[in-house]
């Protein structure tokens, strides 16, 4: 049996980051290039492809019309502590201003430019332009400054794709126990998909660390809730049913095991940065507007581009039934504890918990075996589907409060 | 013992197992935290399906997690295959009109 790693031993575990204006730390140092709008996106992209360099990622919105909302994301992005550079990519009529993006950039002090497509003189010359610009910047971020960085410093998110039966018993057990360990070295951890605790309303609101996170708890819930019950849809499908998951009070429990077991801080809404360490709940869900545009979770790389922005440096995407996604600005791992999936997909897992099912393996030794993965994916190690390539995105059009409605409401009362 | 896998209790209060591979009726060795070291099924219950530790009655919650994860619509036989044919959401209305094998929906008409 291997030495479980004390807590002590956890903290002083160290390897080197890039630090940011901010004082954040990043674990990658990426040059992003984000478009403004969907007829920008193919410049955007050959500029990304002929870059030609593992460092240099894509991300974007498609939409001409603006949306705070997608705006906040693209700008969570840029501020992001792994991305150390920034070009923005405009056609020159859209709404969302590519030289506004660009201004965040540069006063977070990361190299920075922009353009516009139709002022360039079109395709190949924003290109040309583009890619020039992009070299320059992997040569300046050579330069950035590297600094120790331990577990306090990171800030995870994880969320499940594709469950089945083993995602209860054992990929969200392991994530939780991993969760646990994080919060306790000072670490942050964010978990996601208040609609896949439909059922749970007492269990919810039982661990909130304070009466403010009870209030915003229960605020999250009830909305999820009335949500689900208006579009008569729950978050479970024909193939968690198929799996052995009967009901979406079932799906739930499997869900809420990868939050852990500690006291829940608060709820965050996306593009948020946690105040402080410790876990929290994010809320993706859409708040009530006078246009209801915008759905909670409409694909998984939606929800991983919804823990990035609140400042997770690695995302977790627990599945059962498997999956190939990764993410942009942030590595993905994927973790199954079903051993076919592993197996049948073990080019895109990155983690198998199934030991823990066959008695292979414990609890804590497999913990262990998380956290030395997150500690060398941390350090540089290539996730899988970062080794593939996969560096997906998703920025819908969505409508959501700044804070949560509960606040506002005690705000009132005080 | 006539299966070879297992089946997984998470709670104690559960009144349900997974089963951790696909089971034939016989014993099953179960695993997790249980208070006894083997149950039985009395029919074919699917890899990742619950089987029922006790016989259960109509109305009765389905525990799993300690926690009630749907109610119970028919009586099932201690050792039976506990799914969509025989319990349903306290939550979701839809819940009572999947395919039991597939979970397809049931309640929209296609013609």
């Amino acid at each position: 049996m291997s030495e479980v790693i004390g807590v002590q031993d956890l903290k002083d575990i160290s390897w080197q980051g890039y630090l940011r204006k901010d004082g954040r730390k990043g674990i990658r140092n990426h040059v992003l290039v984000v478009y403004t709008v969907k007829c920008a996106e193919h410049v955007a992209r050959m500029i990304v492809q002929e870059s030609g360099h593992r460092d240099v990622q894509l991300v974007g919105f498609d939409g001409c019309t603006d949306n705070q909302y997608a705006v906040d994301l693209l700008i969570s992005l840029i501020r992001h502590p792994n991305v150390g550079a920034v070009l923005a990519v405009g056609l020159g009529c859209e709404y969302v201003q590519p030289e506004w993006l660009s201004d965040i950039a540069r006063g977070e002090d990361k190299p920075t430019d922009w353009l516009f497509i139709q002022r360039e003189g079109g395709t190949n010359k924003s290109v040309a332009r583009g890619v020039r610009w992009v070299q320059e910047a992997l040569e300046k971020l050579e330069a950035t400054l590297r600094v120790s960085m331990t577990l306090a410093d990171l800030t995870v998110g994880a969320e499940c794709g594709g469950s089945d039966y083993t995602s209860g018993l054992a990929g969200n057990v392991v994530m939780g126990r991993f969760f646990d360990a994080l919060v306790d070295v000072g670490g942050t951890a964010v978990f996601e998909e208040i609609v896949e605790a439909v059922g749970l309303r007492d269990m919810l609101v039982s661990r909130a660390a304070n009466e403010w996170a009870a209030g915003q708890l229960a605020y999250t819930y009830d909305k999820a809730l009335s949500y689900c019950k208006s579009v008569r849809q729950y978050s479970v499908s024909p193939g968690n049913f198929a799996g052995g998951l009967s009901t979406i009070e079932e799906k739930s429990m499997g869900a809420l095991a990868k939050s852990g077991s500690r006291p829940i801080q608060g709820v965050i809404k996306v593009s948020v940065r946690p105040p402080h360490g410790g876990l929290w709940l994010m809320d993706s869900t859409p708040d009530p507007h006078f246009m209801q545009f915008g759905i909670t979770n409409p694909n998984d790389s939606e929800g991983l581009m919804d823990l990035i922005s609140c400042g997770a440096q690695i995302v977790f995407l627990v599945t059962g039934r498997g999956s190939v996604v990764g993410s942009a600005v942030s590595p993905c791992v994927k973790i199954t504890g079903n051993h076919e999936t592993y197996m049948n997909m073990s080019g895109d897992m990155d983690f198998d918990a199934s030991p823990v099912l066959t008695g292979a393996c414990g609890m804590d030794a497999l913990t262990e075996r998380l956290t030395r993965l997150v500690i060398d994916v941390a350090s540089g190690t290539e996730s899988r589907a970062e080794a593939l390539g996969h560096a997906e995105y998703f920025i819908p059009y969505k409508y959501q409060d700044k804070t949560i409605a509960s606040e506002r409401n005690c705000e009132k009362e005080a | 013992m006539e299966n070879m896998y297992a089946a997984f209790q998470i709670d104690r209060r559960d009144n349900v197992a997974t089963a951790l591979s696909a089971l034939k009726p016989g014993s099953v060795p179960l695993r997790g935290d249980a208070a006894t070291a083997e149950t039985m099924a009395v029919e074919d219950i699917p890899a990742g399906h619950k089987l029922a530790l006790r016989a259960i009655a109509p109305g009765e919650d389905i525990v799993k997690y300690g926690v009630r994860i749907g109610i119970a619509t028919k009586a099932v036989p201690e050792g039976g295959w506990v799914h969509l044919h025989v319990m349903k959401s306290a939550y979701d209305e839809r819940s009572g009109h999947l395919d039991v094998n597939t979970g397809a929906p049931k309640d929209i008409v296609y013609e």
